[in-house]
Order: C-alpha cells, then sequence, then structure tokens
C-alpha cells in the first residue's frame, strides 16, 4: 500500500515529519509529562521491542518506569474495567488493546461501566479513560484481526469515538483524548502507522467534533475515514484527470460528528459518497447519509452512495481480502454515479 | 497404573509418534522460510520445541475425540491427524487449503478430524472446547474433547468460567496448558499469580497435574489418565505442559525479553533428540534384558566339558 504525505494546512516553523506511530507516541509523551495522573496499561506496551508491537509506546517505560507503563496479563476485560475503575477514581489511563478485534472481550466495561457512568450517577462522575485500539485490514491478518469496529462504539451513549488518517491528527486528538473527562473510543489503523506527514511539535490539541477538509473541490463530496481519506485523495487524482473535482472530508471524530462542515460541503457540491473499511451494513456510512439527507435533503442531486467494505468476515487470501474492501477503483466509480 | 497405560502403545504407535514430531518440526520450519519469502501473509507462529505436547497429548485419544487449539496451531493439528498438504495450501492461502484460503494460519480446522480449529484469540478455544464436551455428554457419547492453550491464556476470564462449569457438569474436557514460559514478551513467572498453575485446578474441585513437556511419554502418561478420568465420566482436568518455544513468537519478534543462554538451555532438552535416544535406550535395553533372559535361562556346563578345548 502507497504510503502518502498529506499536507492539510501549511506547515508552521516547528513542524517535523513524523510517522503516525510517532506522532501518537510524542502525544502519550508529552501528556504524561504534562500530568502525572495519566499512565498506560496493555499487553506488550513495555517490553516488547522497547514498547508496543507497533512501536506506539516505544521508549515510555524508560522515561516513566514500570508503575506508569504497565504490561498486563492478556486479560482484556480486565484492563477495560480496571482502566474504567481507576479513572472514576481520579488516575487518568490509557488503555492498550493490541487489536481492536480484541475489544470484544472488554465490551462489558467499555458498554455498560464506562459509557454509563457518569450518566446513571446523575453527573456525579466522570470517566476521562482512553480505550487505544488499531484496526483494519490489508496485511493478511485474517478474519479475528483485521476488522474496523467503529461502529459498535458510536452506537453506545456516552462514548466517544476518534479515528484519525494523519499523523497530525493522530496527536492532537490523542492530546484531546487524554484531556477529556469522557471515555474516549480511540482507533488507529495499522496501515497507517508507518505513514508519514507533518506533525506541529508542542501543544496541539485538536478538537473532538472538527472535520478536516483534506482536499476542497466542487463536484461530489466524499466523507471517509483512516485508509479510506488516503484512497479517496487518490481517487480525486483520477477524477482530476477527468474534470471532476472531488472535495474530501474527515470527519476524524464519529463522535461527536461535525455535520455542520459535511453539510456545508454537500451543499456546495450536491453529492455525496461515504466510504469506511468496515462492513456497510449498520456501518457508521449509513449514520452519516442519514444524517445529512435529513438535514439537507433538498441539497442533494443524486441519491448518495456508500463505499465499504463488504458484508463479509476479512478473508486472508490477499486477493479475496482486497475484493473485500474498498478500493480506490470502487471510489471513482462511486463518484460517477453520483455525478452522472 | 499410568506406567501401564503408556507401556500399551506398540512399537508402530511409537515410531509414528516420532514420526509426528518430526513433521511438525520440518512443517514448521518449512513454514518460516516461505514466511521469510513473502509466500505467506499475517503472521505464522512456529511450535518447534514444543512437539511432545501435541504429539504426547493426541496420542492418548481417539479418532472421535476432538481437540480446539490456538494460534500456534500447526503441532496440533498435525497430530491429531491434520493433512499437511492442506495446511500447506492454507498457509498459501491457495483454493485447495483446510479453509479455501479464507482462514489461513491462525484459523485452520478440520472439523470431520475433530479438530475444531486453532483460534486468533487467545483463550478463545477454552470455551469452545468446553461446548465440545458438553454436546458429547448430551449424545451420550464418551468422547473426550482436548483444549490446548497457552500460559497467556491462563489470565482470561474465559478459563474460570469455563473450568467451574466443566466441574459442576463433570463435563470430559482436559485443559492442557502448554506453559511455554511466555506470552509474547509476558514471562509466564511474572504474569502468572502461582508458578505452578496447575494448582488453580484444586480451585475447581478437579485433578491439576503438570509434566515434562519437553518428555512426549511423560505427556502421554499424564494426559492419558487425564481423559480416562473424562471418558469414565468423572470430568475435567488440568494438565500443564512444561516446555519452550525455540522461535520468536512470530516472525520478526524482537526477541529482547530472553538471553540466548536460556533458549540454549533449552535446546539441549530436545523433545525429538529426547524422544529419539529413549526409543534407542529402549530397544538396547530390550536387547539386554533378552540376554540377560537368554543367559538366565541356559544351561551350565556340564562337568563331562572340563577337560574339552584343552587342544585342537
Ligand atoms: C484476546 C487476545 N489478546 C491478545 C492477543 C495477542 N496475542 C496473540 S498470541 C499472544 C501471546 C499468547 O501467549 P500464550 O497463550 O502463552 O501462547 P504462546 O504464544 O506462548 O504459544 C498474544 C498476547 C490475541 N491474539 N488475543
Ligand atoms: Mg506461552
Amino acid at each position: 500500500m502507497s504510503r502518502p504525505v498529506i499536507e492539510t494546512t501549511p506547515a508552521p516553523a516547528a513542524t517535523r515529519v513524523l510517522t503516525y506511530a510517532e506522532a501518537l507516541n510524542e502525544a502519550l509523551r508529552e501528556e504524561m509529562r504534562r500530568d502525572p495522573r495519566v499512565f498506560v496499561m496493555g499487553e506488550d506496551v513495555a517490553v516488547w521491542g522497547g514498547g508496543g508491537v507497533f512501536g506506539v509506546t516505544r521508549g515510555l517505560v524508560e522515561e516513566f518506569g514500570p508503575q506508569r507503563v504497565r504490561d498486563t496479563p492478556i486479560s482484556e476485560e480486565a484492563i477495560a474495567a480496571l482502566a474504567v475503575g481507576a479513572a472514576v477514581a481520579g488516575a487518568r489511563p490509557v488503555a492498550e488493546f493490541m487489536y481492536a478485534d480484541f475489544m470484544g472481550l472488554a465490551m462489558e466495561p467499555i458498554v455498560n461501566q464506562a459509557a454509563k457512568i457518569r450518566y446513571m450517577f446523575g453527573g456525579k462522575a466522570s470517566v476521562p479513560v482512553v480505550f487505544r485500539a488499531q484496526e483494519g485490514a490489508g496485511r493478511g491478518n485474517a478474519a479475528q484481526h483485521s476488522q474496523s469496529l467503529e461502529a459498535w462504539f458510536c452506537h453506545i451513549p456516552g462514548l466517544k469515538v476518534a479515528v484519525p488518517s494523519t499523523p497530525a491528527d493522530a496527536k492532537g486528538l490523542l492530546v484531546s483524548a487524554i484531556r477529556d473527562e469522557n471515555p474516549v473510543v480511540f482507533l488507529e489503523h495499522k496501515i497507517l502507522y508507518n505513514t508519514k506527514g507533518p506533525v506541529p511539535a508542542g501543544d496541539v490539541a485538536i478538537p473532538m467534533g472538527v472535520a478536516d477538509c483534506k482536499r476542497a473541490g466542487r463536484d461530489a463530496t466524499f466523507v471517509g475515514v483512516h485508509t479510506m481519506v488516503h484512497k479517496a485523495l487518490a481517487a480525486a487524482e483520477i477524477l482530476a484527470a477527468e474534470g471532476i473535482d472531488l472535495e474530501v472530508i474527515d470527519p476524524r471524530t464519529l463522535v461527536p460528528f461535525d455535520l455542520d462542515t459535511i453539510v456545508a460541503s454537500v451543499r456546495k457540491t450536491g453529492r455525496l459518497v461515504v466510504g469506511h473499511e468496515a462492513y456497510e451494513r449498520c456501518g457508521i456510512g449509513a449514520e452519516i447519509i442519514a444524517q445529512v439527507i435529513t438535514a439537507a435533503f433538498d441539497a442533494l442531486d443524486a441519491p448518495p452512495v456508500r463505499v465499504c467494505g463488504e458484508n463479509v468476515p476479512i478473508p486472508y487470501n490477499a486477493r479475496l481480502e482486497a475484493a473485500a474492501l474498498p478500493q480506490v477503483e470502487d471510489i471513482v466509480a462511486a463518484v460517477h454515479q453520483v455525478v452522472a | 497404573m499410568a506406567r501401564k497405560l503408556a507401556v500399551a502403545l506398540s512399537p508402530d504407535q511409537l515410531q509414528s509418534m516420532l514420526r509426528t514430531m518430526h513433521m511438525i518440526r520440518q512443517f514448521d520450519l518449512r513454514a518460516l522460510d516461505l514466511y521469510r519469502e513473502g509466500a505467506m501473509r499475517g503472521s505464522t507462529h512456529p511450535y518447534i520445541g514444543m512437539e511432545a505436547v501435541a504429539v504426547g497429548a493426541c496420542a492418548a485419544l481417539r479418532p472421535a475425540d476432538r481437540i480446539t487449539s490456538t494460534h500456534r496451531g500447526h503441532g496440533h493439528c498435525l497430530a491429531k491427524g491434520g493433512d499437511p498438504r492442506l495446511m500447506m495450501a492454507e498457509l498459501l492461502g491457495k483454493a485447495t487449503g483446510y479453509c479455501k484460503g479464507k482462514g489461513g494460519s491462525m484459523h485452520i480446522a478440520d472439523v470431520e478430524a475433530g479438530i475444531l480449529g486453532a483460534n486468533g484469540i487467545v483463550g478463545g478455544g477454552i470455551g469452545l472446547a468446553t461446548g465440545a464436551a458438553l454436546a458429547a455428554q448430551l449424545a451420550g457419547r464418551d468422547d473426550v474433547t482436548l483444549c490446548f492453550f497457552g500460559d497467556g491464556a491462563l489470565n482470561q476470564g474465559i478459563l474460570h468460567e469455563s473450568a467451574n462449569l466443566a466441574a459442576i457438569w463433570k463435563l470430559p474436557v482436559v485443559y492442557i496448558c502448554e506453559n511455554n514460559q511466555y506470552a509474547m514478551s509476558a514471562r509466564a513467572d511474572k504474569f502468572t499469580s502461582v508458578p505452578d498453575p496447575e494448582v488453580r485446578a484444586k480451585a475447581y474441585g478437579f485433578p491439576g497435574v503438570s509434566c515434562d513437556g519437553m518428555d512426549v511419554m511423560a505427556v502421554y502418561r499424564t494426559v492419558a489418565d487425564a481423559v480416562a478420568r473424562a471418558r469414565a465420566g468423572e470430568g475435567p482436568s488440568l494438565v500443564v505442559c512444561v516446555t519452550y518455544r525455540y522461535f520468536g513468537h512470530h516472525v520478526g519478534d524482537p526477541l529482547n525479553y530472553r538471553d540466548k543462554a536460556e533458549v540454549d538451555a533449552w535446546k539441549t532438552k530436545d523433545p525429538i533428540d529426547r524422544f529419539q535416544a529413549d526409543r534407542l535406550a529402549a530397544a538396547v535395553t530390550q536387547e539386554i534384558d533378552a540376554a540377560v533372559a537368554f543367559a538366565k535361562a541356559s544351561p551350565e556346563p556340564e562337568v563331562e566339558a572340563l577337560m574339552e578345548d584343552v587342544y585342537a
């Protein structure tokens, strides 16, 4: 897969090119320096290779010690539940799940405890916890290590959900997630860890609920997350050669969701394509389209189209896996359909 | 009594066990090559060093018995009679593979052969094995399910929930913990509350024992006892096999959490070398026994022979 460098806004002076993994590492490091209540726990986050299977927690145990950077046994439900308990009791945990798929084991504490405690307690508690995990396919990891599960969490009132697609967004959103008084499910994408991009140095929180226009265009609006942002930018180049100008918007967080930015774009283009790697059925694409139709039915010149993962477990074989995932050509075809 | 069961294995069975241990080792060495040359995707978890566990345990089974396996599953599959051709084709993602190329290394299964699947979820097979045992009980059959899992899975909640259920319902399941000392970088002795996890069985009221997982006959004897108990309707057992994985967790393991001296020390206990040496020694012992028997049974020379053989 290509490793795009995405420049959204002009790079300020103190900007370096970092990988997505390095940007996340920097966010954790800076927040741990800033706030002694922040700690990290998960499987293989400290010792393995100096920190994390994907290097996101690399070097943290050296700087902050094993009290604040804790390797755990393989006990996902306990990792999540202890994080919730610790958050209610005044700590600021960042709990890591090696693969988002394993969060299936941790749904109870996330869904029934973290998401609801504040509400059930009449607003008298807060649960400032971050549940980090990586999701997504493309590496032949097959059905139990490749899913994109953001929709599970978007469905649950009380959770916030972040899905950064670039190194800068990864850093800025993780900083905000850690500072948030609410539980945040922070979903990274395994294919993006080695992608590079400019990241401003220092304190650069990106607020939750602010979409980012990754490419301005006049003819159609694409809204998508993670790898789909990159695929849409590649599709936009192909479409540009045909004289079709695609606008690419990355919501960056799904809860809260920046509907205004997307509706404004649709009012300009009159056409909408949404995309995600996650299974199409009941995916966030359906929710986005529903919200846009409700808010701006009059602005749409064509029925919106989804470009999503097939409703099938992710297969191992490379050819089948590619066929299960939405590709650049699928985005091009969908845009052709809405502009026709 | 356990000894008697072990002795009951025929020379052919012993030979086939040795062959399967070699098969597992060569299969996984080849899988590592294929992975490194890019013919495989995802990850592959070699069973090399642990061959005695799968082979010794499955030697205690009948064809109708079942197993559940793990992410490190090639050894279990071969030991339960899996076809190496269909396994290899699956590793390469081919249509002829066990899962038609859809599963890959971590999901190889042969339900007909009683192999209820490798598993990508640590501990994922534990509840399934217990359920398979329930099905056998419901069907009034005396089939047993062996549930393989690693030391890392000892700390998944599902083990607690399943062990309790298996105990109260007297389910014919044998939990086989492959304690290969590590779960990725997590040392079993630091991440598990007790150094000898078999003691946990006590909390559920069923037997827990450990055995030398580098000694295929020790594994066989211990598991055969537990299987006999399960088959007799007396319920579950936990068997901890103390073993070691020679290679990294998977290709690309930084291996910064253990040193080479430790690996070398374990390699001196190699299960295949040991079984071969034991079998050779046993064969020689048999010959010596025969020699002794022959000697003992032989007549003493007659006194008449006293003056014979002085000159040609
Ligand atoms: C629920 C779950 N958590 C984490 C992982 C990632 N993972 C795969 S294998 C493994 C270590 C397993 O160790 P162990 O059970 O001892 O088996 P071994 O690899 O030593 O054979 C981990 C953490 C996983 N696959 N599933
Ligand atoms: Mg282990």
